[in-house]
């Protein structure tokens, strides 16, 4: 999958999860703008790991901030 | 002579100013201020003034039935264990002023050790200073960098910590859920270290762990298993070992956590597990090798307890039957509780929010009866919760006292 395919993938897997309809850029932040809480992230990583068969620890979590971020990491992860 | 040495320091325009590193504090620090400033008792601030015992003691000027704390077996007052605390005191001094692997071994450490792979059965016991160190020291040590670790998300901070501590990559599972624990361990790449992390019982809601599942799905996948079994010891199980041991699978699991500070009575921590190599821990283990082992009497306190343990039944007994008479009463008063059915000597009731569960708290610490205010982030799903633990030196009279408390807390309160 490329990244375009991915990027596509994610944003209908986001959509439950953006309660207030926050137009979503490659900057969009999930704490600052999306205002997720632990339990949201829990449950979206969640998700994402059973749509593309990957894992993505917390480790790996940490260094994701924003949009742009998930989809480069979640692209490079499932063609791994 | 230079000319900056005799100039008058100069006031800096500093950006930021008035910030420090204390300024990440500041939202906790108005939470707690606008919590206070109502005229509301500090719930974070109680002092016992006086204990009387397992069940009782002076708080904040009050005769106050106490109902949160984790005495659950009663053991702080029992006269043998007193008994040997003071014998040790007289015989080995207050401190042993090292670290277990130097000048801190005594024979009471030793001792205690003893006691506890007699009550599990198992071959070897390590004892720690607390059991936060007991968790930080074996998980950061087991796991490192590129082994995975596999937990439940609503594990205990100490859990969490000793994951920070040894770099392993942390994969968190939704609570008590089978399946997607199992999809993460089935994800993980091959020839990778795994370890499972599970509690026997969760401290916030009081629910138990389907260990008989996990376990059998983590050694599918190739997995060791540690349990912490902080809040089951003493209780659960016939001999007391646990919800490993109710459900049938303590001889699966590689390692059990455990603490002094719960149904011992005392304070300390320990990892007790059969592995073959599991004494080399006692060199590699950081929070184990720099600090200082526990003073004589604690270790003496907590041996004699232990092996009192084993012969809790009638304590068990009489315990199981306060946490289901508290857990029906509270429910017929129409309090909301955290678990359906009572499954530990934890009954935790959720409140509708902070602002009426510190109102309850206070009202409830007013009757007479203390319980523990918890909320979040300590909580799942961000709830505040009032959380009761059970003695097993309640007596029924008591356990009826607190119904009636919480009835006319509930009421003044207007949440039953």
């Amino acid at each position: 999958m490329d990244r375009a395919e991915v990027d596509t993938k994610i944003r209908s897997l986001i959509e439950p999860f953006n309660k207030k309809g926050v137009t979503i850029t490659e900057d969009t932040t999930f704490q600052n703008d999306l205002e997720f809480d632990s339990l949201t992230v829990m449950d979206f990583v969640a998700e994402i790991e059973d749509e593309f068969d990957i894992i993505i620890s917390m480790n790996q979590q940490a260094e994701i901030e924003n949009y742009g971020q998930l989809v480069d990491a979640v692209t490079k992860l499932q063609a791994d | 002579m230079s000319e900056g040495i005799s100039q008058p320091d100069q006031p800096q325009a500093i950006e930021g100013e008035g910030k420090d590193l204390f300024s990440k504090f500041d939202d906790v620090i108005a939470l707690r201020e606008g919590l206070l400033s109502s005229g509301q008792e500090d719930p974070f601030n109680l002092v016992m003034e006086k204990v009387l015992s397992p069940t009782r003691a002076i708080c904040n000027g009050r005769d106050t039935i106490l109902l949160g704390t984790y005495n659950y077996m009663g053991m702080t007052f029992d006269p043998d264990v007193v008994e040997a605390g003071k014998q040790a005191l007289a015989d080995f001094g207050t401190g042993t002023t090292g670290s277990r692997v130097l000048n801190g071994t005594y024979q009471g450490h030793k001792e205690v050790e003893q006691a506890l792979m007699d009550f599990y059965e198992m071959d070897h016991a390590m004892v720690f200073s607390t059991g936060y160190q007991a968790n930080l020291g074996i998980i950061s040590t087991i796991a490192g960098k590129g082994d995975y670790i596999v937990l439940d998300i609503d594990s205990h901070a100490s859990i969490w910590d000793g994951c920070a501590l040894g770099q392993a990559e942390v994969v968190p599972f939704k609570h008590n859920d089978i399946e997607a624990m199992e999809k993460r361990l089935k994800r993980i790449p091959e020839g990778a270290g795994k370890l499972v992390i599970l509690e026997g019982v969760y401290s916030m809601l009081g629910d138990v762990a389907p260990l008989t599942e996990m376990v059998a799905v983590a050694k599918k996948y190739g997995a060791m298993v540690l349990v912490d079994e902080a809040h089951s010891m003493g209780f659960i199980g016939d001999n007391g070992r646990g919800v490993v041991e109710d459900a049938g699978v303590i001889d699966d699991v590689d390692f059990i956590i455990g603490t002094f500070s719960k149904s011992v009575g005392t304070v300390g921590g320990f990892c007790v597990s059969n592995h073959p190599k599991f004494e080399i821990m006692r060199l590699v283990c950081r929070p184990y090798v720099f600090t200082a082992s526990l003073p004589p009497s604690v270790v003496a306190t907590a041996c004699t307890s232990i092996r009192k343990l084993m012969h809790g039944s009638n304590k068990r007994a009489h315990l199981w039957e306060n946490s289901k008479a508290l857990h029906k009463g509270l429910k017929d008063l129409g309090f909301k509780l955290g678990t359906e059915e009572p499954q530990s000597a934890i009954i935790a009731v959720i409140m509708p929010d902070l602002e009426q569960g510190a109102q309850m708290w206070e009202a409830l610490i007013q009757g007479g009866l203390y319980v523990n205010l918890a909320r979040p982030p300590a909580t799942p799903a961000n709830m505040t919760l009032l959380r009761c633990s059970l003695c097993a030196e309640h007596s029924e009279e008591e356990v009826g006292e607190i119904l009636s408390i919480f009835e006319q807390a509930g009421k003044q309160v207007g949440i039953i």
